[in-house]
């Protein structure tokens, strides 16, 4: 590595665009995801005036999407779907795992491990790019003939066989992100296998590290069967064949001219046994997160360190034998539903394990509240609801009146926004400093806490009771053409209205964002927090090849408040303390 | 108090559905126990642990074992419910389909956006089907008319009509996409999957108008894909079926369009 270091002229584009180096990569990643995942929140903005006002005209702005779309600025569900499809799509696959597997694991696993950079610098520059042309195609799929993907996230065929030209697109484009998240994934475990510094045994890794590396596995291993089932898909579609058709399909009355012989089952198997690791894909890095800053903040040592790791890993391996949870009602037998609940109970366990630990830290802390502390500590309780209602909907006897209704919704963005999204806003306060030198405001950080919190439970709450209430998913309407819907009908103004609230309150984080990076307040250190992993041994801004001198692990991640020791906090890089 | 008060599930209207609801109570009252057990437990250290009241905190916090009993409790719990209710409750609901003489039998076809509904008449047969009658208007089943066991066949569309107290099996299928029949009242939901006949079976026993709503995406009108069940006297429902054959009869049997 010490070669690279010489390599400190770089032209621009070779610094900043087509760079190689973790960290450029990482923040690249990093702006993309936040631009998409702002773009899939707007899409949601515009369902969610249709869902509360069904069929009244958008006023001022509904008049810009087109006649195609929202003819008079009337939302026509043709574009509903559009937007539900591409909302999932974006948030998962150009949203949250590229922020949370991408840039901070890019950023900072690397300098977690002592590394100067990832295992295969090309491939990690091949990953972004992949990544960004799987995204600009996402983009481009609004603007084709019918519109983009239209039958929903999932894909089901024959829906998605039948439908416009954008599932062509999506297809593609699924195919250009698994890839780049395959590429990732084998980058990031060959890193943590093979870069770790001297003295960074397994058991002395930060659990973010452990978090990626089983995120990595479940990315690696699940991903291709999606990816052939994508390409199945793109058969069927383009040349037609017929994996997923059966005989004898009837689309408005005409016969539909296939060979058929195909399984609508298949592409269901093949989706949810990647879509339910994922799930996991979203909320392990969430978990690593969360757990650097609360030990961090309550200047105590993670409380069951080595159970923890157990735990994780044995949720890696048990979330590939739950995926069928998702598939209870397509006429499943007694033994293979049994199967699947008791593996699904069996998960949750490590989950309680890991969600009991980090609770537990607290106790005996001394804890500080400042405003990557305050995200951290809110993902709790929320992934806790996400988690715990889970419970409901992986029991097939109480699924069958859940299933598919605003509950599934609910819970799973429990998990997802005020879960995950809590946790990465909460990295992206906690890293500012040493990406940037400077730190971000306290104030406008807790301006853009509290309401946040706040506007989430306005929202998602009451799709808990819309779902319990019977309510399906992916209404044009929200609902409102069935009677047994009209009692719980209201909620959907108020979650609409928390929406708004929710974008309004992100303008002081952009601000806050942005600002910063010019003007921030300096950090004089390089360990403001006074943390004890290895990157904060790198100087702030790191250079290309990460640390100044050689760093070596003497102890465990997380050895705060160290008895007989001078500083509350013994650092994995200083020998003495 | 009742706890089950708090819950906005729709009325029960079947056999079962007071064992679909017991498991959401169940699991729900573990849910809430552990919620606000952390939850007290959170908030209680958040005070009790702030920088400003504890300003050194401790090495090695927690040492007993009281997380590790919660967790067993919760893996217990979950057991109960699990083997107690859940799978019993599939055995009989899913696997073992009624025998009883008095079991009625209807089969639905979903497209989008309708589900048409095909009884078999006195004769408890289904008459046969074949694509080259199909009709959108006026025969959307492609019922053979000449076929003896579809002579007493009746069709609906978009209208069940059941009688109370009667076990009844319906046979799913779809002839376009995936969709799935929900009956929210009777606690029943199952999807259609284009190319398997999957059946479902429920005993509705209140009488009324219920909504079927179609719970998995099917295109644009899947938010329109509704149906009414009506659940009526054994009586009620003979004539209301008589009436149908004989209005079949006198159309020339092929015409039957209930909208
Ligand atoms: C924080 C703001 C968010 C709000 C208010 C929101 C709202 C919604 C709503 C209302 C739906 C249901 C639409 C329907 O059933 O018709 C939906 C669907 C969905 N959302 Fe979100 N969402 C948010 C963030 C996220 C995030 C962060 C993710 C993923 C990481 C996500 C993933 C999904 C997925 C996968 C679906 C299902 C799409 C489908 O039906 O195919 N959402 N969201
Ligand atoms: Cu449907
Ligand atoms: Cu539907």
């Amino acid at each position: 590595m010490s070669g690279e270091l010489q390599h400190y002229d770089l032209p621009f584009w070779k610094k900043y665009i087509f760079s190689q180096d973790h960290k450029v990569i990482g923040i690249q990643y990093g702006i993309t995801a936040l631009i998409f995942l702002f773009f899939g929140f707007l899409l949601m903005l515009l369902m969610r005036w249709q869902l509360a006002y069904p069929g009244q005209p958008l006023p001022v702005i509904g008049k810009w999407f087109g006649e195609a779309n929202m003819p008079d600025g009337v939302m026509l569900p043709e574009f509903y779907n559009q937007l539900g499809a591409m909302h999932g799509t974006i948030m998962v696959f150009l949203g949250v795992v590229p922020l949370a597997v991408g840039a901070f694991g890019n950023y900072l696993v690397p300098l977690q491990i002592g590394a100067p950079d990832m295992a295969f610098p090309k491939l990690n520059m091949a990953s972004f790019w992949v990544y960004f042309v799987g995204g600009v195609i996402m983009l481009v799929s609004f603007f084709v003939p019918g519109g983009a993907a239209n039958s929903g996230w999932t894909s089901y065929p024959p829906l998605a066989n039948i439908a416009t030209t954008g599932q062509t697109y999506w297809l593609l484009g699924m195919v250009f992100l698994i890839t780049s998240s395959l590429l990732g994934s084998v980058n990031t475990i060959t890193t943590i296998f093979q870069l770790r510094a001297p003295g960074l045994s397994f058991f002395r890794l930060p659990f973010f590290v452990w978090g990626q590396l089983i995120a990595a596995f479940l990315l690696l291993l699940a991903f291709p069967p999606l990816e052939a089932a994508g390409v199945m898909q793109l058969m069927d579609r383009v040349f037609h064949t017929s994996f997923f058709m059966p005989t004898g399909l009837m689309i408005s009355g005409q016969p539909l001219d296939i060979s058929g012989g195909g399984s609508v089952l298949l592409w269901q198997h093949l989706f949810w046994f990647l879509a339910h690791p994922e799930v996991y894909v979203l909320i392990l890095p969430a978990m690593g997160i969360v757990t650097e800053i609360i030990t961090n903040n309550s200047r105590k040592p993670l409380n069951g360190h080595k159970l923890m790791i157990y735990s994780v890993i044995f949720l890696g391996f048990m979330s590939f034998i739950v995926w069928a949870h998702h598939m209870f009602l397509t006429g499943m037998g007694t033994a293979i539903s049994t199967f699947f609940q008791a593996t699904t109970m069996i998960i949750s366990i490590p989950s309680v394990i890991i969600l009991s630990y980090l609770f537990i830290t607290l106790w005996g802390g001394s804890i500080r509240f400042n405003t990557p502390m305050l995200f951290a500590l809110a993902f709790l309780p929320m992934f806790g609801i996400g988690g715990l209602t889970g419970l409901p909907l992986g029991l097939s006897t109480s699924d069958i009146h859940l299933h598919d209704t605003y509950y599934v919704i609910a819970h799973f963005h429990y998990v997802v926004a005020p879960g995950t999204i809590f946790a990465l806003f909460a990295g992206i306060y906690y890293w500012f400093p040493k990406a940037t030198g400077r730190r971000m405001n306290e104030l406008l950080g807790k301006i853009h806490f509290w309401p946040s919190f706040i506007f989430m439970n306005v929202i998602f709450m009451p799709m808990f009771i819309q779902g319990l209430a019977g309510v399906s998913r992916r209404l044009y309407d929200g609902g409102a053409s069935y009677d047994f819907a009209q009692g719980v009908l209201h909620l959907n103004k108020i979650s609409t209205h928390g929406a708004w609230g929710l974008a309004i309150v992100q303008i002081p984080f952009i601000i806050n964002f942005v600002w910063s990076i010019f003007k921030g307040q300096k950090v004089e250190s390089d360990n403001p927090w006074e943390a004890t992993t290895l990157e904060w041994a790198a100087p702030n801004c790191p250079p290309h090849g990460n640390f100044l001198k050689p760093v070596k692990a003497y102890r465990g991640p997380y050895e705060y408040s160290v008895p007989g020791a001078k500083k509350d906090f013994s650092p994995q890089f200083e020998e003495h303390t | 108090m009742d706890f089950t008060k708090f819950f906005p599930l729709p009325v029960v209207a079947s056999a079962h559905g007071h064992e679909v609801d017991l498991v959401i109570y169940l699991i729900h009252a573990l849910m809430f126990v552990l919620f606000l057990g952390w939850g007290f437990f959170f908030i209680f250290t958040l005070i009790r642990f702030r920088k400003g009241k504890n300003p050194k905190a401790s090495y090695t916090g927690v040492k007993n074992h009281i997380s590790s009993y919660v967790e067993v409790g919760v893996a217990l719990f979950e057991a109960m419910i699990l083997i107690g209710l859940s799978i019993p409750f599939w055995s009989k609901q899913v696997n073992a389909f009624p025998t009883r003489t008095d079991t009625m039998e209807v089969r639905i076809v979903a497209e989008q956006f309708a589900w048409n509904v095909h009884y078999p008449g006195p004769d408890k047969k289904f008459g046969k089907a074949d694509p080259k009658f199909y009709d959108k208007q006026s025969n959307p089943l492609a019922l053979d008319r000449q076929d003896p066991n579809g002579k007493d066949d009746v069709v609906t569309i978009n209208q069940l009509y059941l009688p109370i107290g009667n076990p009844v099996i319906i046979h799913l299928t779809s002839r376009d996409v995936i969709h799935c029949f929900s009956v929210p009242a009777m606690r029943v939901k199952q999807d259609i999957l284009p190319g398997m006949s999957i059946p479902l079976w429920f005993t509705p026993t209140k009488r009324g108008k219920y909504e079927i709503a179609c719970a998995q995406l099917c295109g644009i009108g899947h938010y329109r894909m509704k149906g009414y069940l009506t659940v009526e006297s054994q009586e009620e429902f003979d004539s209301w079926l008589a009436q149908q054959i004989s209005a079949n009869a006198e159309s020339g049997g092929d015409d039957d369009f209930w909208n």
